[in-house]
């Protein structure tokens, strides 16, 4: 099943959770924060939404800024 | 909520500045309340010369070499107060009137025929004669040919305000006679008057309805000259930074004798007087300031460029006065007798341009809102 | 001690995150610094190189994060970032930057108004990054920013204080605190700042990109102190020659 990640396509097994994903791709999920199809999601939610064929997620992070 | 510390507090801020803090003061590009305390301490009693220089300077830069002028209008002289200082004060016993709209509109016409554009409403606080609506009828009547129609009247509620702004009114000055509460209780002795905070809270109440300028003040002759400038230094401070968009002016009312024959409680002399105006432009350079017919012309000619920054000219203080030039009931005897003609040519030969308006009560929309 | 919407800081000087050359050379200089509250840029993951992750470098007991905004070009984008940052555990403070021109990342007035606003009225604590606007300043104040955050000269340029003037104005006229941001290039623009009655700086660039971060850090540390202490000890004034002549007609008058 496809999914659009951070602009790309990217090939996820069915009933992946979103934590699933930001472990498989190395990242801590205490630190991403997750926008699902246009909706920012609380941390909480993340373990509890399953992925669905094309669904269109944003991992988001905090890095330096000014 | 404008808190004013115990007077007794100031007094004695101003009893601790030194004469290095009154020069550090008079030197400081942007005075603090410490350097208005030390120019107002008679620790700075031999700087009057320059301060009258930099208070000159500052006024030139900020105002430019323009006077504005302006004529009080008395509506009426019934009030419900009995104020221990003034001419309208409920006890005594002065002919009492109240123009009708018609008249107050004639009182009117004859100062634009005489050349003013700004128009001073006055009234004592009677508002079943003078209330919200008469004023705001005659605001309407009047907003059309005048460039700024200010009021000095009872204090009122913020709506009030908000209608009479609506209806024209340009501005409000509310003088809060003496910052001291013991002393304020001790001349307002009956009367809605009798509520400080009430007062205290008018000014607020003015800049929050809109209004493009409100007028602070407080009786000279009542209590400490320089505590009572102090006071109004922080009222006006807290006010600029509340209400950033309005202007500002003070007034400087010099008790003169009235009808009831009120001593001064303490004597206020033309240099102290001289010295207040010049401490103020030093502590805030914006605000408008203003010398009425209460002085004499001499005094008045002499301050010219040196702080103040409106005049009033052939002022008569008592309802009718200029329709009857013979009207008696007046608040308080005059001390400059000349025609706003004669103040104009002892302006212009100062080399300062007597300006008549600066807005226009027209562009004012009915249904602006504060 | 500095407070903002309710929260003190000892330290008036605060930190940025960008430009370091490692997250641990980023880290030496903050804790040199002393700053409590550092500002941090939301990005999405680059999934091809995660790279280091700033959350793991800063102790958040240590160190205060103010998730800025940066990048975004209009309000909703703001907006958008606003809420990514509370959600992703950063607190519900934001430094709000709206920058249409990427040329200049001058801050957009009315993008930036319409933003605070927004932010507001959805619980954020806002501080908003501003030209030195006065009026603009008092809007914002109005709309409920924590504070202002106006520019000493545009961002990266190490120009100093060229807006002196303007910030004079908005340090005078503000209720809430002004902290200058962006163009402070040398402490000695810190220290000005502070002496003009700033009640904090922020630098980045300065401390980031300098030959040896850790120490310019400690620099900008003594300067906001110094100028601090200037402020509060109040200044002497530079005389004003031209006016100390007499009044022209005297005080003769006077009776």
């Amino acid at each position: 099943m496809k999914i659009i990640c951070n602009g790309q396509e990217r090939e996820v097994a069915p009933a992946t959770t979103i934590t699933g994903l930001i472990r498989e791709l190395g990242l801590n999920p205490e630190t991403v924060v997750a926008e699902h199809n246009g909706r920012v999601l609380a941390r909480e939610e993340h373990e509890f939404i399953l992925l669905d064929e094309g669904a269109v997620l944003e991992l988001i992070r905090f890095v330096g800024g000014g | 909520m404008f808190v004013l510390p115990e007077f007794s507090e100031l007094s004695g801020l101003i009893a601790s500045r030194t004469a290095a803090d009154a020069e550090r003061a008079l030197q400081a590009e942007k005075l603090g309340i410490h350097d208005l305390a030390a120019l107002l301490s008679p620790a700075a009693d031999h700087l009057l010369e320059p301060m009258a220089a930099r208070a000159a300077a500052i006024t030139r830069r900020r105002f430019g070499r323009v006077i504005q002028i302006y004529a009080p209008l008395y509506l009426s002289n019934l009030c419900q107060n009995r104020c221990a200082y003034c001419g309208f004060s409920a006890g005594n016993r002065i002919k009492r009137r109240t123009l009708t709209l018609e008249e107050a509109e004639a009182e009117a016409m004859l100062l634009l025929g005489r050349g003013f554009n700004h128009v001073l409403l006055v009234t004592g606080e009677a508002p079943q004669a003078v209330g919200v609506d008469y004023l705001a009828t005659l605001a309407r009547r009047l907003r059309d040919r005048f460039a700024a129609l200010t009021i000095e009247i009872q204090p009122l509620a913020t709506a009030e305000y908000v209608r009479l702004f609506r209806a024209g009114i340009t501005g409000v000055a509310v003088y809060q006679e003496t910052y001291d509460r013991r002393t304020y209780r001790e001349v307002h002795l009956a009367g809605p008057k009798t509520d400080y905070d009430y007062r205290l809270a008018t000014p607020a109440r003015g800049a929050e309805a809109g209004f493009r300028e409100v007028g602070l003040g407080f009786l000279l002759g009542l209590a400490d000259w320089r505590t009572e400038a102090l006071s109004l230094g922080l009222h006006l401070a807290w006010l600029r930074k509340k209400f950033w968009r309005t202007g500002f002016t003070v007034s400087f009312p010099r008790l003169r004798p009235a009808t009831g024959e009120f001593a001064p409680r303490v004597q206020v002399g033309e240099r102290d007087l001289a010295r207040l105006i010049f401490a103020l432009r030093l502590y805030d350079p914006d605000v408008g300031l203003v010398l009425s017919t209460r002085e004499e012309p001499r005094f008045r000619d002499g301050m010219l460029g040196l702080g103040p920054t409106r005049y009033s000219a052939g002022s008569c203080t008592a309802p009718g006065g200029y329709s009857e030039p013979e009207s008696s009931g007046e608040q308080f005897a005059v001390g400059d007798h000349r025609t706003i003609d004669e103040v104009c040519r002892a302006i212009r030969e100062r080399g300062f341009d007597p300006v008549r308006k600066d807005w226009d009560a027209i562009f004012q929309e009915e249904g602006q809102t504060a | 001690m500095l407070t903002i919407a309710g929260k003190t800081f000892r330290s008036r000087l605060f930190g940025g995150t960008g430009k370091f050359s490692s997250p641990q050379v980023m880290k030496a200089a903050l804790l040199a610094s002393g700053a409590e509250m550092v500002t941090v840029a939301l990005r999405r993951v680059d999934l091809d190189d995660p790279g280091d992750d700033i959350m793991r470098v800063l102790d958040r007991e240590r160190f205060f994060f103010l998730p800025n905004t940066a990048g975004a070009r209009d309000a909703g984008e703001a907006v958008r970032l606003a809420r990514l940052a509370r959600a992703s555990g950063g607190g519900n403070w934001v430094k709000l930057e709206v920058t249409p021109d990427p040329r200049t990342l001058l801050p957009d007035p009315v993008g930036t108004l319409k933003a605070t606003g927004e932010l507001v009225k959805e619980g954020f604590v806002v501080l908003p990054y501003i030209n030195a606007d006065p009026i603009l300043a008092l809007r914002l104040q109005e709309a409920g920013a924590a504070a202002v955050m106006p520019l000493g000269a545009p961002i990266g340029t190490n120009k100093g204080l060229v807006t002196a003037f303007q910030l004079g104005i908005i340090i005078s006229q503000a209720q809430v605190p002004v902290v200058v941001d962006a163009g402070i290039g040398a402490p000695s623009h810190a220290a000005r700042a502070m002496e003009m009655g700033a009640d904090a700086v922020l630098v980045n660039t300065a401390i980031a990109v300098a030959g040896d971060p850790v120490r310019m850090a400690a620099a900008f540390a003594k300067a906001v102190q110094a100028g601090r202490e200037a402020f509060e000890a109040g200044l002497g004034a530079e005389r004003e020659e031209a006016e100390a002549s007499s009044p022209v007609g005297g005080l003769d008058f006077l009776r």
